[in-house]
This record gives structure tokens, sequence and C-alpha cells, in this order.
């Protein structure tokens, strides 16, 4: 867990993703199609992967699909895909990734 | 009791009776014939319809109970696509008889309190079909996306198992005027988001096909290799029932956050048009199938 979160605090916009995770990718995707490039951090590719795997599935309660794509926005826990996708609809996204965009999109 | 009764006034009647003349006698005879016969017919009907309205009650409250049960998660594969028809043929019936309740009660001018149960209705409608969708996505995720379940012209249309919802946007639209400069705004930034989502769904699994076939065209059927190949293939599958389930989140959404910017009755016009938009799709398709065509 300390992994994850050290991590999660050292870079302001961090997706936690597997190589092999398609969902990963496409809200990889989304991040830039509105400007910014978060950083992917691979669990899978991790030593301590299966360690940060259950703390993201703590993180992520019962209701999420997976332990992965875990999204953290300036250091705190955003959800998953589903998280993601409402707020990128109520327009919550937007602003919160205002202070990480380097390009208006 | 009744019998000594009727005897007693049968008696007072024979005296009446034998003073009446013959032609008279039998007319009367033939009369109460013909009465007692109704009677009985009359009783009959009755006892009939009353065996009949029973069983209806029964029917209705069996109907009731099985639309209730979720048969999908206990069921074999192929069991649980047959339930997802048969529940979706009701559910297109259903969205039928809410489209005419909405075209009357626009029509009719009804209070916004009236319009307002008719939207929230047609949309718990919708987010009964995309709960459908769930239970069909864990039983067979391709049979879903393939959109088998849905009319030829629909199918022409197909985003991962169903509409593009920026394109019903589009198709509401001309149909909500006049909106406000605000809820234009609005609008088109629900609009431009939706977009963004499709893109990023549409690009992920893009990756997902080209991952896929380029780890098949590995030769790899040496010893267990081909093993650890169709497991990884197999995980990868599964990926596709979060990008159906995300698609109809998206579509939910979509409809969620329409209903909040425009007022009850735009709300319920835009309803209104959805639904005939589909039913015009689904009508086209059955005239396509069923057009005239030169004898090959």
């Amino acid at each position: 867990m300390e992994k994850v979160m050290g991590l999660a605090s050292e870079n302001g916009l961090v997706i936690f993703s597997k190589s092999s995770c398609c969902m990963c990718y496409a809200v990889n995707m989304l991040f830039q199609g509105i400007g910014v490039k978060p950083v992917m951090y691979d669990i899978d590719q991790d030593p301590e992967g299966r360690e940060m795997e259950k703390a993201l599935m703590k993180l992520g309660g019962a209701a999420a699909a997976g332990p992965v794509p875990a999204v953290f926005i300036g250091g705190k826990f955003m959800g998953s895909t589903n998280e993601i996708m409402s707020a990128h609809l109520s327009g919550q996204l937007v602003q919160m990734l205002k202070p990480f965009h380097h390009s208006m999109s | 009791m009744k019998s000594s009764v009727h005897i007693i006034g049968y008696e007072f009647e024979l005296e009446k009776y034998a003073s009446f003349s013959p032609q008279t006698q039998r007319r009367l005879a033939q009369n109460r014939e013909a009465a007692r016969k109704s009677r009985l017919r009359k009783k009959a009907y009755v006892q009939q319809l009353e065996t009949s309205r029973l069983k209806l009650v029964q029917l209705e409250q069996e109907l009731v109970r099985a639309r209730q049960q979720t048969t999908y998660t206990t069921q074999p594969n192929g069991a649980g696509i047959g339930t997802f028809e048969m529940e979706y043929a009701h559910w297109v019936e259903e969205q039928h008889k809410q489209v005419a309740e909405l075209r009357r009660a626009l029509q009719a001018h009804v209070g916004d309190v009236e319009l307002r149960m008719l939207v929230e209705n047609g949309l718990n409608h919708y987010a009964n079909l995309f709960r459908m969708k769930a239970d069909a996505a864990k039983a067979d995720v391709f049979y879903l996306i393939s959109g088998k379940w849905r009319t030829s012209v629909e199918r022409f249309f197909l985003w991962i198992g169903g509409f593009r919802p920026s394109e019903l946007l589009n198709v509401l639209l001309p149909q909500l005027e006049p909106l406000t400069d605000q809820q234009h705004a609005e609008v088109c930034t629900l609009r431009q988001s939706c977009q963004q989502v499709e893109d990023a769904l549409s690009q992920g699994i893009e990756r997902l096909q080209q991952t896929l076939s380029q780890s098949m065209a590995l030769d790899q059927s040496i010893g267990g290799s081909y093993r650890v190949q169709m497991a990884a293939a197999i995980e990868k599958l599964e990926g596709l029932e979060s990008f159906a389930n995300q698609a109809d989140h998206l579509r939910g959404q979509t409809l969620h956050h329409m209903a909040r910017i425009l007022t009850t009755r735009q709300a319920a016009r835009g309803l209104l048009a959805l639904g005939e938009y589909f039913e015009r799709l689904r009508a086209l398709s059955s005239l396509w199938a069923a057009r005239p065509r030169e004898p090959t």
C-alpha cells in the first residue's frame, strides 16, 4: 500500500495499470484526448506487483471491475473507469485536471 | 322451507290457472319453460366469467413473478441468452406503450407532475435495459456486442453493443428546440465529452483486437507455451465485458445528464423523439427485409 501511495504522491497524475489491460489504455487515451499526460504504472512489471494489486483492490472496493485501472489525481484515489467516465461527463474531470494541463486541448 | 311455500303458492296459482283457456295455459307453460332455461343459461355464463377472471388474476401474478426473477446467472450460457431475448422482446413492447403514452400526454398538454412521472418511467426503462445487457454480457459478451438481438438497420449503426450516444444527441437536438443559450452550451459540452469517451473506448477495443491478433499469430504450439498463449488470450477476451459495460454506462450517463439539463417538457419530447427514432429504424428493417426484388 505504501508503494502505491508513495507513487501516487510523487506524481500528480498516475494510472496504475497492467501491460495487458486494454481498459487502462482506453483511460489513458481519454486523458490524452483532453490534453494531459498521466504516468502509466504497470503493476505487473513490478516485483511487488501482487501486494500493489491487493492494495488497489481494497481501495476500489466491491464495486470495482478489477484492481486496474486505478486513477490517482493529486495523490488522491479517484476510482476506476466508471468513476472517471462519470466525472468527465459531469464536467468535474476537466476541473480537477486544470493544474496538470501543459496545453489546452 | 322454500318448497312448502312454493307448494302453497302453486296451489293458489292452480285455481287461477284452471280458469284460463287451453291456449293461454299452453302459452303460460311455454313462457315458464323459456324463463327457466334463460335463468340456467345466465347462471352458467356467470360461473364461466368468474372462473376466467380467477384464471386471469393467477396468470397476471405469474407473469409479474416470472419477470422479476433474475435467471441468467444461475443458468448455463445458452439459456441465459434465451432469457435475454425474451426479456428484450418484452422491453420493446413496453417501450412502444411508453412512447404512445408520451405522445398522448404531450398532445393533451398534461401538467408537469404527470410528465415528470412519464419521464422517470422512461429513464428507468432504459436503466432496466442496461441492467439486462450487463447480465447478458456475463453470459455471452460476443452475442451482446454483435447486436444479433437487434434489427438489421439498428445493427448497421452498432457501436459496442448499442447506439453511439453522441450520435443520438445529434438526432435529438433539433427536436428539442427552442433551447436557452445556457442549455445549448451544456448540451454541446456534454456531446463533446461523450465523443471523447467514445473515442477512448474505441481505441481501447482496437488495441484489444491488435494485441489479440498478434498473440494468436505466433505459433506457440510447442509444449506449455500453447496453454500460456491461450490463457493470456482468454484473459484478454474477458476484458471485453468491461468495454460492453462501460459503453452502456456512457449511454445511461448521457441520458441522465440530458434529463438534468432539459425542462420536464423538453425531456418528455426528447424521450418521445428517441423512442420514435428507434421505432422507425425497426420498421425500416422490416420493410427492407420485405422489399420486392428481381427473382434470381
